[in-house]
């Protein structure tokens, strides 16, 4: 993990002074609510429907376990001793009050943690991989350039006050686990013919209310380049994104109106006058920050223990947790585990401090003492030992955190909905709920498949539902809450939209449709045909007409 | 007469701020500061005129003062609100771009917690809300010691800085 040097240190200790001091100025009548909105969320701090609520950067998904007691901690002191786990890998606290929050942010200090830009119309969170080093498919760990872009976009004094927010994604791998083609710029580190790092540029991707796939302005960057090309980019946006309208203020519409051949010409231009300049990246500031990220001391064994092959065939419990919840690794010998926070009854993405506690216990124990979050809203230990799996589940399962269904229909992605937010339309939690307890026969969910759900509780795309195979959006009709349903979206290197089956349905019929819906596709499906393949083949029809008949 | 910071100081504003276009000639003795588009029509004639600065919208292209970049003792950008972030943009391109060297200016809705990002970009001197307290909003150009990125007040990136490297890229790129 990177580790701060005295500059990080400093950096921090000053933000978290300013805002203890604006925070001051604030409660004391002497910055108005307007004057002080936007220097809070820049510290994570929204103004939510029944509390404030904090949410915390962690940079790339990469928490150390020593952060996580922290966060466990911060949960059990300030708040209701829990959080949630977030579709842009931080965690957020849903009942902090506010004159803590200043002595929040110190805390998180001590362990190189805080909130900066995790909200407001700034460059938020960077992105990415939850796979990251450990992926047999990756080209390139895109880790270290994660935490140059970090620290480019700290307190970066031209865009702290761009049109609208910001979201930048970063994967290194050939099968995209960082969903970069729906992101306001996403990044791809590639290697040339020479063996080269550079990185593929997109711009334009998002969801929210005008969901749009990014678009490929330059094919292959000099990785040393990246911050003039970034600076060019936002520069361009800052100064021509819509101010008018903040549902047209996202990059995405700029693209769009200038069309994306006409905006990239204009960042080339603006990046021929940075490039080569200071701005440039030299080579031995990216060797310091790899540096950090070198591999953990692996043992050497063999690539397949014999103990962990006969617990597969015997348990078969286990067999089907190794299926869903173990990922391989580019070690022989290693896995990356996925510890599932989509337990039935719990709303997903949530963990209480005492599980934290545990998580970072056992990530000491079995991972190295790191973890990962990853935007599916689960964590991942990225380097178990083969030979260690069973013990891990057993601890997992006492945990609640090894329900063998991690890409499976009941691994819902949700926004917290109106359960929390005052922005949602309608509640999401208990539509999840109802979902997983519907499909809570493991025979019948394994056999379904993969299949991404999701969940949105209004427009804001929180849930991601465009991109869920099946996606559901929470709507307002007359004051009541709905749930529109749109189906054949996808994320990754196929990234694609969900389309809207039809007049959306009250929450209590929601098990129903997905119920029909999977009962369609498992009807039609060709052998390794996932939901989506098959709603692209079949059309949208026959899904309709089994729900809609039902419907009536 | 009203004050502002400049170069991290309070100090008298000597200049008169135009937002429309001036009624009747400038007085030689009277620095004036006047909207573009008035300048873009005047600047051609013989006037008898003293200092003249211009100040630019946050939609203005600075591309039309390139060829007063040299002559201009002032230049100022308005904020019609803080949260509006085009005049940062506006001030790095005129310093490193067009390299202006004379007093750049923030107007409008200038507040204490946008001065350290201001200076960043290139900003010297600011026009504080004037019913705010001016000894408050000097302590906004120090909620930072240093920054991460290369920019007009700090050229050299920290990167370059920590690894202890010359700035090795071509002099005539800005940052």
């Amino acid at each position: 993990m990177y580790r701060y040097d005295a500059y990080d240190h400093r950096f921090l200790a000053e933000r978290v002074a300013q805002f203890r001091d604006q925070t001051r100025r604030f409660l004391g009548g002497e910055l108005s609510e307007d004057e002080f909105r936007p220097l809070r969320l820049q510290n994570g701090l929204y103004i939510q429907k029944y509390a404030p609520m904090l949410r915390i950067a962690i940079p790339y998904g990469l928490l150390s376990s020593t952060q996580l007691r922290k966060l466990a901690h911060i949960g059990r002191k300030y708040d209701r001793g829990y959080g949630h786990f977030t579709t842009r890998q931080n965690i957020q606290f849903n009942w902090p009050r506010l004159e803590d929050v200043p002595d929040i942010l110190a805390e998180l200090a001590e362990v190189e943690m805080h909130a900066i830009q995790t909200s407001g119309n700034c460059v938020r969170n960077i992105t990415s991989d939850h796979f990251a080093g450990v992926a047999g498919d990756e080209l390139v760990d895109p880790r270290p350039y994660c935490e140059l872009l970090r620290q480019w976009s700290t307190f970066h004094p031209e865009f702290a006050y761009l049109p609208r927010k910001f979201k930048i994604a970063v994967s290194g791998a050939q099968t995209d686990r960082a969903a970069t083609l729906v992101h306001d710029i996403g990044i791809h580190a590639v290697r040339n013919a020479l063996g080269e790092v550079g990185f593929r540029v997109l711009v334009g991707g998002g969801l929210g209310r005008t969901p749009m796939i990014g678009h490929v302005i330059r094919e292959y960057l000099p990785r040393a380049e990246i911050l003039n090309y970034l600076d060019a980019i936002l520069r361009i946006y800052n100064r021509y994104g819509r101010r008018d309208n903040k549902y047209k203020a996202r990059i995405k519409i700029l693209v769009k109106e200038m069309t994306p051949a006409i905006f990239a010409q204009q960042v080339e231009a603006e990046w021929e006058r940075s490039q080569g300049g200071p701005g440039t990246v030299p080579d031995a500031e990216i060797e310091r920050i790899a540096a950090c990220f070198t591999p953990p001391p692996y043992v050497e064994t063999s690539a397949d223990d014999a103990g962990f092959r006969a617990a597969v065939a015997d348990n078969r419990a286990f067999g089907n947790w190794v299926k869903r919840n173990v990922f391989p690794h580019k070690v022989p010998g290693y896995a990356a585990v996925t510890l599932s926070l989509k337990k039935t009854g719990i709303p997903p993405g949530d963990a209480t401090s005492d599980q934290m506690d545990t998580v970072a216990d056992l990530a000491d124990a079995y991972s190295f003492g790191t973890l990962r979050v990853s935007h599916e809203q689960n964590l991942v230990f990225a380097d178990v030992p083969q030979s260690a799996l069973l013990a891990l589940w057993g601890e997992l399962k006492a945990l609640g955190f090894a329900t063998p269904n991690i890409g499976l229909l009941t691994d819902i992605i949700c926004c917290p909905g109106g359960d929390f937010c005052s922005l949602a339309n309608a509640k999401s939690i208990p539509i999840a709920e109802a979902v997983q307890r519907r499909f809570d026969d493991l025979d019948y969910l394994h056999d379904i498949g993969p299949l991404a759900l999701n969940i949105s509780g209004c427009m804001n795309a929180c849930g991601h539902h465009h991109v869920g195979n099946i996606g559901v959006l929470g709507v307002d009709k007359n004051g009541e809450e709905w749930y529109q349903i749109s189906i054949g979206g996808d994320q990754g290197e196929h990234a694609a939209l969900g389309k809207v089956i039809g007049p959306s349905f009250a929450a209590g019929a929601v098990p129903d449709v997905v119920s029909g819906l999977i009962e369609v596709y498992i009807e039609h499906r060709h052998e390794d045909e996932d939901f989506s393949d098959a709603v692209r083949r079949l059309g949208i029809e026959p899904f309709k007409q089994r729900v809609y008949a039902a419907a009536h | 007469m009203p004050q502002l910071i400049k170069d991290g100081a309070i100090v008298e504003d000597r200049w008169t701020l135009w937002r429309e276009q001036p009624n009747g000639a400038l007085a030689p003795d009277h620095p004036a500061i006047v909207p573009l588009p008035w300048w873009i029509a005047q600047r051609s004639a013989p006037l008898a005129r003293g200092e003249v600065g211009v100040w630019l919208a946050p939609d203005a292209d600075p591309q039309a003062l390139a060829d007063d970049i040299g002559s201009l003792p002032l230049i100022a950008v308005d904020f019609p609100q803080f949260s509006d972030g085009r005049g940062y943009s506006i001030a790095r391109l005129l310093r490193s771009q067009y390299g202006f060297s004379g007093e750049l200016r923030a107007i409008g809705d200038v507040l204490r917690d946008q001065l350290f990002y201001l200076r960043q970009c290139g900003f010297n001197a600011f026009a504080v809300r004037s019913e705010r307290n001016l000894e408050d909003a000097l302590r906004g150009l120090r909620d930072f010691s240093d920054s991460y990125q290369a920019t007009s007040a700090t050229p050299v990136p920290l990167f370059r800085r920590r690894i202890a490297l010359p700035v090795t890229g071509d002099p005539n790129k800005r940052a």
